[in-house]
């Protein structure tokens, strides 16, 4: 226990810049997973029959594909092709066009769950597609779409680590660096989990806020 | 002022309108009656395009009603809807919901908005309410909400499909009542109704219905009080005397 936290003074500052990373991949790819689910769930629910099937499709390529073999495509495959990214911005791309499938599918079970009655009180005020959504349909989407959207943050928080893969050198990556030089598996591992841990917690009890507030209403 | 002539509308294989023609004049009231599934509100979804007609023409004012046109969103200004289960906005209170439509589609300032959303609050009896939010309201106030949000939009004509239906019995007086006050106001309204009374008392015109064609129609008094088809006998006869 007293190497424990001995270990853990040494190793916590080179860690911190692992953290500092992950929230980075993290925030970047929730931000571009969230606007491009949104296109995908807004095309899925246009009724315009050709941008229904593309949002389809892509939500079913994306889903189909894992995402380390995402990340390998953007950033060894994408050179070839002329698209040259950083490892980080490889990261936050492909993090964020993985996900994007499943917080499009939230956000489409959000919009659909709104009773069809205020599409028609909209309409019946003259509003076009564009200002029901806006005015009308997304507002009170959001109470249904945000507990499940807290536990895809939680998750992207802890699949931030597969950047590692791609030399991005995040809190994971960071832990499997000073292991492999210090051979203190134990101590850097619990250290790294300990640390995952105390990020998911501030947003475990953001889920948990959000409930409450979709519950009371 | 609102012309049908000859409008047929299927859903599926089902026909629920078989060639309807009328006409409603400015400052008209017209009740349709009817069975339910008779076609009753799909001939008022049509009137302002929230449902679309395979053949025939519905137009406003000598404009066609195309829902799938431009011009619809004129329509929809100018012809008001109030629905049978309110659909008030439940995110917004009841002055948003009354100023939603002249703030973001008429483009009003919010002020004078919001002025007149209050009035109409207030001729609907609910001026202490403006701040409320329709869950927090029982359902007569919700209605008549929905009532002052129709006539926020100024409109030429309001269509009421069933408005007293989803009412508990004793607060379907207080929506009719707010009702014929308009009606005595001169505004032009169709209303699909079952309330027989007030068909009687504050419509001029009665229109019945029964599987997809008008069966009868004529002064209120007379289809009410004198039917002269034998479909029209029978149903009433079921609905005045149910036991």
């Amino acid at each position: 226990m007293e190497k424990f936290a001995s270990d853990a003074v040494e190793f916590l500052p080179i860690l911190m810049h692992g953290v500092a990373l992950t929230i980075i991949v993290t925030l970047g790819s929730l931000v571009l997973s969230t606007l491009l689910g949104l296109v995908w769930a807004l095309m899925r629910v246009s009724g315009i029959a050709p941008l229904s099937w593309a949002s389809a499709a892509i939500i079913n390529l994306i889903r189909g594909i894992p995402i380390i073999v995402l990340l390998f495509y953007l950033y060894f495959v994408m050179p070839d092709l002329g698209v040259t990214m950083t490892a980080l911005q490889a990261a936050i791309v492909g993090l964020g066009i993985a996900y994007s499938a499943y917080q499009a599918e939230n956000f489409r079970a959000g919009i659909e769950a709104i009773d069809k009655g205020q599409i028609e009180a909209a309409q019946a005020i003259g509003m076009g597609w564009g200002l029901t959504m806006r005015r009308v349909i997304l507002p009170q989407a959001v109470r249904i779409v945000l507990p499940p959207y807290g536990n895809v943050m939680i998750m992207m928080l802890k699949d931030s680590s597969q950047a590692s893969t791609i030399t991005v050198a995040e809190l994971a990556l960071q832990g499997k660096l000073i292991a492999s030089s210090t051979f203190k598996n134990t101590s850097v591992f619990t250290l790294v989990a300990l640390m995952y841990l105390t990020m998911s917690i501030p947003l475990i009890l953001l889920v948990r806020h959000f409930e409450k507030r979709a519950g009371r209403k | 002022m609102i012309e049908l002539r000859d409008v047929h509308k299927r859903f599926g294989s089902h026909e629920v309108l078989k060639g309807i023609t009328a006409s409603v004049t400015k400052g008209e009231v017209v009740c349709i009656i009817g069975p339910s599934g008779s076609g009753k509100s799909t001939i008022l979804r049509c009137i302002n395009g929230l449902e679309s007609y395979d053949s025939g023409d519905i137009t406003i004012e000598g404009a066609r009603v195309d829902r799938t046109a431009p011009s619809i969103v004129a329509v929809r200004t100018q012809v008001s809807m109030v629905f049978q289960r309110f659909n008030l906005f439940p995110h917004r209170t009841a002055l948003e919901n009354v100023i939603e439509g002249p703030v973001f589609v008429k483009k009003e300032k919010r002020g004078l908005a919001v002025e007149r959303g209050r009035a109409l609050l207030a001729q609907v009896g609910l001026a202490d309410k403006a701040d409320a939010h329709p869950p927090q309201l029982s359902g007569g106030q919700q209605q008549r909400v929905a009532i002052a949000r129709a006539l926020a939009m100024q409109p030429k004509a309001i269509l009421f499909d069933e408005p007293t239906s989803a009412l508990d019995p004793e607060l379907v007086g207080e929506v009719l009542s707010v009702m014929r006050k308009l009606a005595e106001a001169g505004m032009t309204m169709v209303v699909v109704t079952h309330e027989m009374g007030f068909a009687r008392e504050v419509a001029d015109r009665v229109l019945f219905i029964d599987g997809g064609v008008i069966v009868e129609q004529g002064p209120a008094k007379a289809v009410l009080n004198q039917p002269q088809h034998p479909r029209t006998q029978d149903f009433l006869r079921r609905v005045l005397h149910p036991m």
